[in-house]
């Protein structure tokens, strides 16, 4: 049961991520399944698009400011968090799994005395309950849970909630002020690896394992990244070889994805790898290798040198 | 400076996994285990921040008697002594947390060191909850770390970049990979670990939050096509991923 679901909306830079318009679009979902209220809380910065939340479901939403809450502070974000959800009686708070929700979610779930589950793919509903699917074993199994507390937080992967279809809507939006953030732990910096995209957020994702050969031949897939608006991954192999930043690892020890498009090229598929991408819906294999396991999960397979059709594949796209 | 590092007992990575015939846990048939992964980069920083700074380590764990290997494991590497806390089947993030909070308490550690997430359940949230249990500040998925006095420096691993966080003692810190390059245990860290001691006590978990409902294998994937073996077949892909798959 839930009477009233909070969404948090994470801010970065002043711009709404969409990882969190995918957690509101969650939170309409749930709203209408549960038949509870739901809301948004926004904390910090200087927000413009606030209509983008009301677009994907929510209209009401609440901005906590104070200056000490523009960058993340985990302590300082839990604890008017929590202060506003013990006000409104939230009962089930939804973040995105992104690094900062999976940061600050857990510290909210002990203030306000929630059971969490994290990162979750997919949910049903029976009897005003909600049943959550949460990946373990890096995906290698799934599990099927439920919150018995009567506080519930739940995480939501990326791209779990497609955004296609909006409607446009106004947001309400209220201010709120508040005093005496508790800034103990602050962030006093941010480094970006240029203005890349992570492989964890990205719809498409183009990925190189030991087949590549060497560190500068992955610029074909930067390249090939580039012009589909994606990332570049890389796998387990690729990584301990140095050629590619952990950062960029797919699979258990790297990060788990689930891209719309995920292309392997020269990854043979260890079990620790497909088990970190599995649930793309779309999979493109190449890899001269036809024995290779990453074609048992492929939707589309080249069993061909990646040096020449990585190539090619860019010349046909910039075709248009 | 008392030092802790919790730690926990996973199936080696390249395991392949299968649900158990109770459909709510693993079967172990076949399946070899290790410590978890992120969880030596904890240990080494632990080490190295007893090495700086002076004091002494000690390794936590929950589970069966089978943990002890994970905690001999670390005590191989160097750590001091080692606690069990005993407890057996399914138990969530919250009753780990309460668990480890309480003996971290009891423990007086100052600095708590996790690995990022254990890679069994994959949740990455118990050490946030111990350091909010505990009044703590806390930093995960920390990539480097500086402590100097009361003051730690870490930077932690964000979408494309990374944070620099300020915060103080005492604390929890999540480990990830790249934080440092863990040790290998010596022949002589190994004999030492026998000699080490593991305190076993019942672990104060309190209830599960969480329901484990059923633990299911993803369904298998339809087997896909393969297009060809060379560059000609690129623009039936292209063709293929624009009007079939209709993702780019």
């Amino acid at each position: 049961m839930a009477n009233k679901i909070l969404v948090f909306v994470e801010q970065r830079d002043n711009e709404i991520k969409k990882s969190s318009l995918e957690t509101v679009k969650a939170g309409a979902e749930f709203a209408k399944e549960l038949n509870a209220e739901v809301e948004a809380v926004v904390v910090g910065g200087e927000i413009t698009d606030f209509n983008s939340i009301a677009k994907y479901g929510v209209p009401k939403v609440t901005h906590i400011k104070n200056p000490d809450l523009n960058v993340y502070t985990s302590s300082g974000y839990a604890q008017v968090l929590s202060d506003f959800a013990n006000e409104t009686g939230a009962d089930l708070l939804l973040f995105a799994n992104s690094a900062m929700g999976r940061d600050l979610s857990p510290r909210v779930a002990v203030k306000v005395d929630a059971g969490i589950v994290p990162d979750c793919v997919g949910f049903s509903f029976e009897n005003g309950e909600v049943i959550a699917t949460h990946p373990v074993y890096a995906g290698k199994a799934l599990t099927d849970v439920k919150i018995n507390s009567p506080k519930k937080i739940f995480t939501i992967r990326p791209n779990t909630f497609n955004l296609s279809d909006a409607a446009d809507a106004t947001a309400e939006v209220s201010v709120k002020e508040v005093d005496n953030v508790n800034t103990s732990v602050k962030v006093v910096d941010i480094t970006r690896a240029s203005d890349k995209l992570d492989v964890a957020e990205a719809s498409i994702i183009v990925s190189g394992g030991r087949g590549m050969g060497g560190p500068e031949n992955f610029a074909m897939l930067e390249e090939l990244a580039g012009l589909l608006g994606g990332a570049v991954g890389a796998s387990r192999a690729a990584v301990d070889a140095g050629w590619r930043p952990h950062s960029d690892q797919v699979g258990q020890t790297g990060k788990t994805v689930s891209p719309n498009l995920y292309i392997a090229c020269g990854i043979s598929g260890a079990i620790q790898h497909m088990a970190g991408m599995r649930t793309s819906k779309y999979i493109v294999a190449i890899n001269k290798d036809p024995e290779a396991p990453i074609f048992t999960i492929a939707d589309y397979g080249i069993t061909g040198d990646l040096f020449e059709v990585v190539p090619a594949l860019i010349e046909e796209i910039k075709k248009g | 400076m008392k030092i802790a590092v919790c730690v926990s007992h996973v199936p080696d990575t390249a395991a392949k996994i299968n649900v158990g015939s109770d459909e709510k846990s693993i079967d172990n048939n076949g399946v070899s285990f290790i410590i978890n992964p992120y969880d030596e980069y904890a240990v080494e920083e632990a080490l190295k921040t007893k090495e700086a700074l002076g004091g002494e380590v000690v390794v936590i764990s929950l589970g069966g008697d089978e943990v002890k290997e994970t905690i001999r494991k670390a005590l191989a590497m160097g750590a001091d002594s080692g606690v069990l806390l005993k407890k057996e089947g399914y138990f969530d993030s919250y009753a780990t947390a309460t668990a480890l909070a309480e003996e971290l308490k009891a423990q007086n550690a100052e600095m708590v060191f996790f690995g990022k997430q254990s890679i069994d359940f994959d949740s990455g949230v118990v050490g946030q909850m111990v350091a909010e249990m505990l009044g703590y500040n806390s930093v995960s998925v920390v990539v480097d770390l500086k402590i100097e006095g009361d003051n730690i420096r870490a930077e932690r691993e964000i979408e494309g970049g990374k944070e620099v966080v300020e915060t103080t003692l005492p604390a929890v810190i999540t480990a990830q990979k790249g934080l440092n390059e863990p040790r290998y245990a010596s022949l002589r860290g190994i004999m030492q670990a026998k000699k080490k001691t593991i305190e076993e006590k019942e672990a104060q978990t309190g209830d599960s939050r969480v329901e484990l409902l059923k633990m299911r294998k993803p369904a298998p994937k339809a087997p896909g096509k393969i297009l060809g073996s060379d560059a000609s077949v690129v623009p039936e892909l292209v063709r293929l991923l624009k009007e079939e798959a209709k993702v780019i």
